[in-house]
């Protein structure tokens, strides 16, 4: 059985700021960052749907000890983002000061963009990744 | 399936820059461990090592092997276990289950690790190969962001001002510091500190602190695993594994329907609970995996010594030292004791045998009567891996 849809699909998709996820056949779940099996009911039986990118902030951190190579991007703010659609899906904020960042952003509504990590020696290649804006600001990519 | 127990234990200083390389410490640690049984090499049928990273601090892969053979436990079969900062209490369930069986009678069971030759910045990215490599680490997730997350969540979840929580945490790296003077294979076993300093310290990840992250440490921890059979012509103080429990976890972000609890620990310790027949309130000493101050006091949660919520109450009661209702970490735990992440299952393990033998009393940090313990530790994103010991 192939995997639905690969790292490869999701990161070309996340590119072009289209976030790609999984909906189950079976209990109507959707499931995102992909993986084989439905997070709920452990179905294989999905099919890929695109998601609308909106959510909101449900926790975040800011780093300011970063991993080797990537210490010019601290400090950076990380935040848990649940998505209109359900599931919880990892990105940054860039909308405001990484220092200023309080538990006040919690409940923020947000909308999806995107970066690109270049990758590092280990990473086999580079890896589009979520940075959500603050829902209604004019920044089309942040 | 047969009862199996601990006839030995042997632990390295933990400390930062050792001299020696991760198969030397693991042979410092095995051979006091075996000299404590009074097993020879050729008594041990097998052995089992957690280590995480040599491939990258010394360039060394394959270590088990090495190991074995340096010991003069000439070509018995070694399997190496990485299960991050769980790897050595993933090699002691999995040894305990070969003597259990009846397969082995008497193994060897540790592990070791040399984080400090990576240097900080190396060290950080690959501790932060835990994490999910192509879904979360892109957006730069360290761990101390991991639980830095779940701290912030914490406080929304359960309702709580993140200025008594900041308290709580900072009461949990001052009681570890504490205890850590008492034990002197500790790391930091000439510093205590104080809340002052956890709670003004520089911000790693908001809202933790330095002081809130344990540290990058080299060391090793070995034990001798026996059949109850054999243990008989070992030991006269053997302690039993009476319980095990492990369990897996999905990537941070699929963990949402429970964060900020840890499902796979609950799952895990409820496994190791069971089969020994005992609860939470029957445990007497307990050595949890305190990788930063906010992980205790998930940890004391999921384990069932507390409500979920109301874990930091344990600490800003005094519940957690000796003579409270459950000490936890009083070897220092990882935050002073130290944590090379291979042997830190091993280590915890090893400090329950003592607490249970009742050998620490000349240290100051024994636990009086204690013969029930736990040890919990956690890898990555959320192997868990859970073990009750108990005195015969």
């Amino acid at each position: 059985m192939k995997y639905k849809l690969p790292f490869q699909d999701y990161h070309k998709a996340l590119i072009k700021n289209k976030l790609m996820g999984l909906k189950c056949s079976e209990c109507g779940t959707i499931t995102c960052p992909p993986q084989m099996s439905c997070s709920h009911c452990t179905s294989f039986d999905l099919e890929i749907v695109e998601l609308s990118g909106k959510g909101e902030i449900k926790t975040y951190t800011t780093i300011c000890v970063a991993a080797e190579g990537r210490e010019s991007e601290a400090p950076y703010i990380i935040v848990l983002v649940e998505l209109e659609e359900g599931p919880w899906i990892m990105g940054n904020l860039y909308d405001m000061d990484p220092q200023r960042a309080s538990l006040a952003l919690v409940g923020e509504p947000v909308q999806l963009g995107m970066r690109v990590f270049p990758g590092d020696k280990y990473s086999d290649g580079p890896a589009a990744r979520p940075v959500f804006r603050f829902a209604g600001s004019n920044e089309k990519n942040p | 399936m047969r009862k199996v127990a601990i006839v030995g234990t042997g632990h390295t200083d933990f400390v930062s820059d050792a001299r020696k390389t991760e198969i030397e410490m693991f042979c410092e640690a095995a051979a006091e461990a075996m000299a404590e049984a009074a097993v020879r090499p050729r008594d041990i049928q097998a052995l089992y090592c957690g280590n995480v990273f040599g491939d990258f601090s010394e360039g060394q892969g394959m270590i088990q092997s090495y190991i074995a053979n340096e010991l003069g436990c000439h070509h018995v079969p070694a399997t190496r276990f990485e299960g991050a900062c769980a790897s050595s209490t993933l090699a002691i369930r999995d040894a305990f289950i070969w003597v259990a069986s009846g397969f082995y009678d008497i193994v060897l069971v540790g592990g070791t690790e040399k984080a400090t030759a990576m240097g900080t910045p190396l060290a950080t990215r690959t501790f932060a190969m835990g994490t999910d490599g192509k879904y979360e680490f892109p957006a730069g997730l360290t761990f101390p962001g991991f639980f830095a997350l779940l701290a912030n969540l914490y406080c929304v979840t359960y309702n709580i001002p993140m200025e008594r929580l900041r308290e709580q945490m900072s009461l949990v790296s001052v009681q570890s510091h504490f205890y850590g003077t008492k034990n002197p294979h500790a790391q930091f076993k000439h510093k205590e500190i104080t809340v002052e300093q956890v709670s003004n310290g520089f911000t790693v990840a908001s809202p933790l602190r330095l002081l809130d992250c344990c540290p990058f440490s080299d060391g090793a921890a070995v034990l001798v695993l026996a059949s109850e059979e054999a243990a008989k012509k070992l030991t006269d103080r053997p302690v039993f594994i009476t319980g095990i429990g492990q369990a897996s976890s999905p990537r941070l972000s699929a963990q949402a329907p429970y964060l900020p609890r840890i499902r796979a620990r609950e799952i895990s310790v409820r496994q190791a609970y069971d089969m020994a027949g005992v609860d939470p309130e029957d445990i007497d000493v307990c050595e949890l995996h305190d990788c930063f101050s906010i992980a205790s006091i998930i940890a004391a949660e999921n384990l069932g010594f507390a409500e979920n919520g109301r874990g930091g109450e344990l600490w800003e009661n005094g519940e957690t030292k000796i003579g409270g209702k459950i000490p936890i970490n009083i070897s220092g735990g990882l935050k002073s004791k130290g944590h090379p992440i291979g042997a830190t299952g091993a280590s915890q393990t090893c400090e329950v045998v003592r607490q249970l033998r009742g050998d620490l009393t000349a240290d100051g940090r024994q636990v009086a009567g204690a013969r029930t313990g736990l040890v919990d530790t956690l890898g990555g994103d959320g192997i868990i891996s859970n073990l009750v010991l108990q005195t015969g």
